[in-house]
């Protein structure tokens, strides 16, 4: 079922959490809610399932304008953060909840339950309390309860952040393949940038409640639409500069900076792996001075001193055989040439700074 | 340092050494830890915490079962079965019966409310859930009488109506209740404060009315925390004397409950019957010290047998 969000504001005591936020979920999509803590992607999921009523704007499942509809009934499964597993049920009680207070025959409860435990694979643990699960296990069980009476919409909030890292792997594999067998329409919501993009189709990126960029992960990677969105997905350098002609100029490099207004300051965006590192000049390079190398598996970080630019630290990335062709010792004196950039007005820039990242 | 490693010359040397290095040892003063003190205050503090629980618990809880006894077990029954005492009993029961529960439903909406909604003057509902414990029982009783006695303010149109409430079974209960209502809503909110909401918003999402919310989650979640809080208010409602003593009116087998009949006895000198009754109240305050423990180990160890199971 389609899940669509129009104009959306809400504040708690008088501090706005989400300020005009429209959204479109297409059917049998799943989408990540992605942003800081404080972002409002939270309230924009219990907004979705009926917990949180906005100040204005309207929610539509189907097309259907449900803002009036109780959670109860608006028939959406949710995972809650730290699953708010019943603890004086068992699991199977647990899944069989909402059937149970729909009053279904207890046959079909009973089967209905073995069969989402099925799906879940936890077959054997249907007696046990939630007490007695592990965290991964206490996650499908809120996953089950929340697919008993097949809901059209699934909403999940940090659905793996209570877990530890090599679980938290694991489970988003599996909710994929789960997604991809049920192909119910799910949101949930991250902090976590490579849990958004490893589990999600559509990447929704929030700040400061408000929906900077929607696009696949390689869209909002590639093509980011603010220096929020550059700056959130992963390490990038700044280069501060200014706009003359249509060009954006830092100390005596150039880039095209296509309808920026003259005389204006502007923010040159470069991610460490989009810079290269040569040992003699070349054109459209700068000068910088080895400081460290930080091995990172199958990538080497260099970190560079480059006055004027990036506050004079520089970072770059390369790969491993890159690194051992180039044998870089700290105070080698290199140049970089960026490969790609994205150039920012810086004014828009500043105002994201301030988010706390 | 290893002995196969030394040659056989110093073979012998070290034996000697390694006395005075032992010795020094035991000389030098261990770093005492934070919750280490010395002997002296130890046990200096542990002796006088004993000493004040047998100077102010013990020793009159002894004697009240000394006395009630002294003359035998079946003088003791004698005092007990006596109509009056019989029907100091049966009040206490009732009033208790009818306070407890009250006090129970007042304690669960209060503590629903204060913590699942937001609303002004919250903060002031919580202080004044706790006025009775500030407040003499003896001004608690007052009250009473001044709102429903004859003279009081809502006495006249009572007394139109042939309705006693003051130095009658209603004026009691009205003071029990108002000086035992704190317990359960004091037990309750801090627990469901820790609680959250979580589990009621599942619920709700899953499709539960707000009473099967109710009766199949939360109630589920504080039932030993609402028991806790019954089996003090219990034991207060049972126990006042100064809010009921006021409202009573002393009336012999019709408005005395059992601290005001201990409180009779007493006066008229028949000390032997009055430790029989306190004897009473005495077992009420063991049962429910007993019920208390029984209830906390009863938490501790479910919690206890939850985690231990959680590891394989």
């Amino acid at each position: 079922m389609s899940i669509a969000v129009r104009g959306l504001h809400k504040s708690f005591d008088g501090h706005p959490v989400l300020r005009d936020v429209s959204l479109d979920v297409p059917d049998g999509e799943l989408v990540a809610l992605l942003g800081p803590s404080g972002c409002g992607k939270t309230t924009l999921l219990r907004i979705v399932a009926g917990l949180e009523v906005p100040d204005a704007g309207e929610v539509l499942h189907r097309g259907e304008d449900v803002s009036s509809v109780s959670a109860r009934d608006r028939n959406v499964g949710v995972v809650f953060q730290h699953y708010a597993l019943f603890r004086h049920m068992t699991v199977a009680e647990n899944v069989g909840f909402a059937l149970r207070v729909r009053k279904r025959p207890r046959r079909e409860v009973d089967a209905r339950v073995d069969e989402l435990l099925a799906l879940v694979q936890l077959d054997g643990l249907r007696n046990r309390y939630p007490t007695q699960l592990s965290g991964g296990q206490r996650q499908r069980v809120a996953l089950a309860r929340a697919l008993a009476t097949s809901p059209r919409i699934l909403l999940l909030d940090e659905p793996f952040g209570a877990l530890d890292a090599r679980v938290r792997q694991e489970l988003r594999r599996w909710l994929r393949r789960l997604h991809d067998e049920l192909h119910v329409t799910s949101v949930f919501v991250t902090h976590d940038q490579e849990e958004a993009f490893e589990v999600a189709d559509r990447v929704v990126l929030m700040n400061q409640g408000r929906i900077e960029q929607v696009g696949t992960p390689a869209q909002v990677f590639e093509e980011p639409a603010s220096p929020f969105v550059i700056r959130f997905l992963g390490a990038v350098n700044v280069f501060q500069g200014h706009v003359e002609g249509g060009r954006a100029i830092v100390n005596e490099l150039e880039f095209k900076a296509p309808g920026a207004t003259d005389r204006s300051r502007a923010h040159v965006f470069v991610r460490p792996h989009e810079l290269e590192i040569h040992r003699a000049p070349v054109p459209g390079s700068f000068r910088a001075r080895v400081e460290r190398l930080v091995p990172l598996g199958g990538a080497v970080r260099i970190d560079l001193s480059a006055p004027g630019y990036g506050g004079g630290t520089v970072e770059v990335e390369v790969d491993l055989r890159r690194s051992e062709a180039l044998a870089l010792a700290p105070g080698d004196a290199v140049h970089l040439s960026p490969r790609r950039v994205r150039v920012f007005p810086a004014a828009a820039d500043d105002s994201l700074t301030a988010s706390g990242l | 340092m290893s002995d196969a490693s030394a040659g056989p010359a110093d073979a012998i040397a070290p034996v000697p050494e390694r006395a005075p290095v032992s010795a020094r040892a035991r000389a030098r003063p261990r770093p005492r830890r934070v919750d280490e003190d010395p002997p002296l205050v130890r046990w200096g503090l542990t002796l006088l915490a004993l000493g004040f629980l047998s100077a102010f618990v013990l020793v009159p809880c002894a004697a009240v079962v000394v006395e009630a006894l002294r003359d035998g077990v079946r003088l003791w029954w004698t005092a007990l079965v006596d109509p009056d005492a019989l029907a100091a009993i049966r009040l206490t029961v009732l009033v208790a019966a009818i306070a407890v529960p009250l006090n129970a439903l007042f304690g669960l909406a209060a503590a629903w409310s204060i913590t699942r909604f937001r609303y002004r003057g919250k903060s002031a509902l919580v202080s004044l859930i706790d006025l009775p414990f500030g407040v003499s029982p003896v001004i608690s009783g007052m009250v009473t009488v001044l709102l429903f006695g004859a003279q009081g303010w809502f006495g006249p149109w009572l007394v139109e109506r042939g309705w006693k409430v003051v130095f009658a079974v209603p004026g009691i209960v009205l003071a029990t209740v108002f000086v035992t209502f704190p317990f359960v809503a004091r037990e309750l909110i801090p627990f469901m404060e820790s609680q959250g909401l979580e589990e009621e918003e599942a619920a709700h999402v899953l499709g539960a009315s707000g009473w099967q919310l109710f009766m199949k989650v939360t109630l589920p979640n504080v039932k030993w925390s609402l028991l806790y809080g019954v089996i003090l208010c219990n034991a207060r409602a049972m126990g006042e004397f100064g809010a009921v003593s006021v409202v009573s009116g002393h009336i012999r087998g019709l408005t005395n409950t059992l601290p005001l009949h201990v409180e009779i006895l007493y006066n008229e000198y028949a000390f032997r019957a009055a430790f029989a009754v306190a004897s009473l109240l005495f077992l009420l305050a063991l049962v429910t010290l007993v019920a208390k423990k029984t209830l906390e180990w009863r938490q501790h160890h479910a919690r206890h047998a939850a985690r231990r199971s959680v590891t394989p």
